[in-house]
């Protein structure tokens, strides 16, 4: 059966209303705050990582991407992301749709000519900008401080490739984003919304990774070291963070060749192809090929969990 | 283009097969306001969700202004203005930011908006706190605020769920005032209440909910005749011996009740009143008070249910 008309009549309008609860809300100046933290905690001495960089400025030639991975004190800026990406994806997320019930405001406004779709896409566009906001002006703010502080400029390639973990942490917030979403959508209660998200957060974050291995192996019980590792790192995969942690190692540091090759490393072996030069940085296409399933997956996942809130949204009832 | 803006033909709906609304049919003309009453889960509500197109229509067919509501949703809501049940607000916005907000979503332009807001505002009487959150806004002006977006919408139906549940005397008046000022403006007016006597004041036309079924519909009058049988009450309050026997005998008159000592009750099949009154002069009482009493929506709605257990019971045992 046809509808009439666009399903994306009133998304202008939606984004932008949204966009404006976003910026104007408390939340959004804990953001700020943030993000300007953050910048300042991994770089600027004495707690950051610039004093242990500058000793490496003849060394190497990717030295602007350590900026992003080398850890002063603690973790590097890509660790943290890692982390505090999800966290703040699921605090703009987690009433979204909810929040609409339990003010009554939802029927008032799909009375008016528009389709849900139009309403639930502003929503997700809207929280995934503020997101983008917040992590561009870090981005910028990393780079400014490592142009001041180092005193050199970045390379073409480097700015390219800390573009690509720009794009990348991006889609990782969207899969967060838009299971808070889809949450917000089962969920009439927000507090069991943020509850649940955030449950499922820390089990992928922090249980997946000691419960994968277990499970691969009861799985696929086999002999062969290598195959058992497959499965492991197959199954570890299912949580967005192993797949972002993947991707910006790759993309952040030229020399990876692989995304098993710290996996090896650990185990005290190295990976050596034929016909290559252990450590030579490979160029940035080769780099994107490693991790291409990777970023696949990541945007994949983002576009399954809005599909199933949209499907969830359509099928609910408006009253409350 | 015709005169009926609504129309609805044998609408069901059915959750996981459980019938909520079964069979509902019902026509409302250009400028009429057509009250939708009955108990709380009687399907109105769902009723009202199906004509919008907020809902799927599981069976039955609805015309809205001319439109299906399941196929060409956008059009019906675009000449429908809808004030839901308790309505909602985005508290932390404006009364004029709110009205704004979907303004934009109508798609007036930023001048029409301006000055449909403006106009819609002052017509409720919400002027002076266009500018203030809504969080402040008591539950009447909230309703008024609703009303004000209909306004604003320029709608040629407006669908009223509830406008008058939780609102003190003087608010439902204005609030009734402000809807027959609707119906001035050729909009036709969908409203659905249990509060009879407010219904009963603005409606041209009622349908009477129950279980998912229209069980009377047409003006308050007739479902007088339909429900008390045409019969008229006559209260009678006077003093005298044996009054209530010497009533009995006055030509018309079906049955007598004495509700309290000297008051009674005459079911008569038109009004009595002159003859009751010669009556009881000519027995030697003093007569006290006289009056007959118009049927009320209340009253035929208490009668009607009563009926409907008494059947119920009749069936049971």
């Amino acid at each position: 059966m046809q509808r009439e008309g666009s399903p994306f009549q009133g998304l202008g309008v939606v984004i932008l209303k949204e966009l404006s609860d976003h910026l104007s809300s408390w939340r959004m100046r804990v953001l700020e705050w943030l993000v300007v933290i953050a910048a300042v905690a991994v770089l600027v001495p004495p707690f950051g990582a610039i004093a242990q960089i500058k000793e490496q400025i003849a060394e190497d030639p990717f030295l602007f991407l350590k900026l992003f991975t080398r850890a002063g004190g603690a973790l590097p800026l890509a660790a943290v992301l890692s982390f505090l990406v999800p966290l703040v994806a699921i605090g703009l997320g987690f009433d979204l749709v909810n929040s609409e019930h339990n003010q009554r405001t939802l029927s008032r406004v799909l009375s008016q000519p528009i389709y849900r779709d139009a309403l639930l896409l502003g929503k997700f566009l809207a929280g995934l900008a503020t997101i983008s906001i917040s992590l561009v002006a870090l981005w910028l703010l990393i780079i400014g401080l490592g142009v001041v502080l180092l005193g050199i400029p970045p390379g073409a390639e480097e700015m390219a490739r800390a573009f690509i973990f720009l794009a990348v942490t991006i889609a990782y917030a969207g899969v967060w984003l838009a299971l808070a979403l889809l949450f917000s959508v089962v969920f009439r209660s927000p507090a069991t919304a943020a509850l649940i998200t955030l449950g499922l957060w820390l089990f992928m974050t922090i249980l997946w990774p000691m419960l994968s291995p277990a499970f691969a192996s009861v799985i696929f019980p086999s002999n062969d070291v290598l195959a058992v590792l497959n499965a492991q790192q197959a199954f570890a995969r299912l949580a967005p963070s192993a797949l972002y942690n993947e991707v910006i190692a790759v993309v952040l540091d030229p020399s990876v060749r692989s995304t098993q090759q710290s996996m090896f490393a650990a185990m005290g072996l190295v990976l050596i192809e034929r016909g290559t030069i252990p450590d030579a940085p490979i160029p940035l296409l080769q780099s994107l090929l490693v991790v291409w399933g990777q970023i696949v997956g990541l945007v994949a996942g983002t576009i399954l969990l809005f599909v199933t809130s949209y499907i969830v949204f359509q099928r609910q009832e408006v009253r409350a | 283009m015709s005169d009926t803006l609504i129309e609805a033909k044998n609408l069901v709906k059915r959750y996981d097969g459980v019938a909520v609304v079964k069979g509902v049919s019902f026509s409302v003309a250009r400028g009429e306001i057509f009250g939708l009453l009955g108990p709380n889960g009687a399907g109105k509500t769902t009723t009202i969700l199906m004509l919008l197109g907020l809902s799927d229509i599981t069976e039955g067919q609805a015309r809205v202004v001319g439109y299906d509501p399941v196929r060409q949703p956008l059009s019906v809501k675009r000449r429908v203005g809808y004030l839901p049940d308790q309505v909602g607000f985005y508290d932390n916005l404006t009364a004029a930011d709110n009205m704004r907000y979907m303004a934009r979503l109508i798609g007036l332009t930023p001048q029409q908006r301006e000055e449909r807001i403006k106009s819609s505002l002052e017509h409720v009487g919400l002027t002076g706190v266009a500018d203030k959150r809504v969080t402040t806004f008591s539950r009447g002006m909230r309703q008024r605020l609703g009303l004000a977006e209909i306004l604003m919408k320029e709608a040629q139906i407006a669908i009223l769920d509830e406008p008058t549940s939780g609102l003190d005397p003087q608010a439902t008046l204005e609030l009734l005032e402000i809807i027959r000022n609707l119906k001035h403006h050729g909009v036709s007016v969908l409203l659905s209440s249990h509060l009879l006597e407010r219904v009963q004041s603005v409606c041209d036309r009622v349908a009477l909910f129950n279980e998912g079924k229209i069980v009377l519909i047409g003006t308050v009058a007739e479902l007088g005749r339909q429900v008390l049988g045409g019969g008229t009450y006559v209260d009678i309050e006077a003093e005298g011996q044996g009054l209530a026997d010497k009533l009995a005998t006055v030509p018309g008159v079906r049955a007598v009740e004495t509700t309290a000592p000297n008051c009674f009750r005459l079911l008569a099949e038109a009004d009595v009143r002159p003859e009751a009154a010669a009556a009881v002069v000519a027995a030697g009482g003093r007569l006290l008070r006289l009056s007959v009493e118009e049927p009320s929506l209340e009253m035929i709605y208490t009668r009607y249910f009563q009926n409907v257990s008494n059947e119920g019971a009749r069936h049971a045992a």
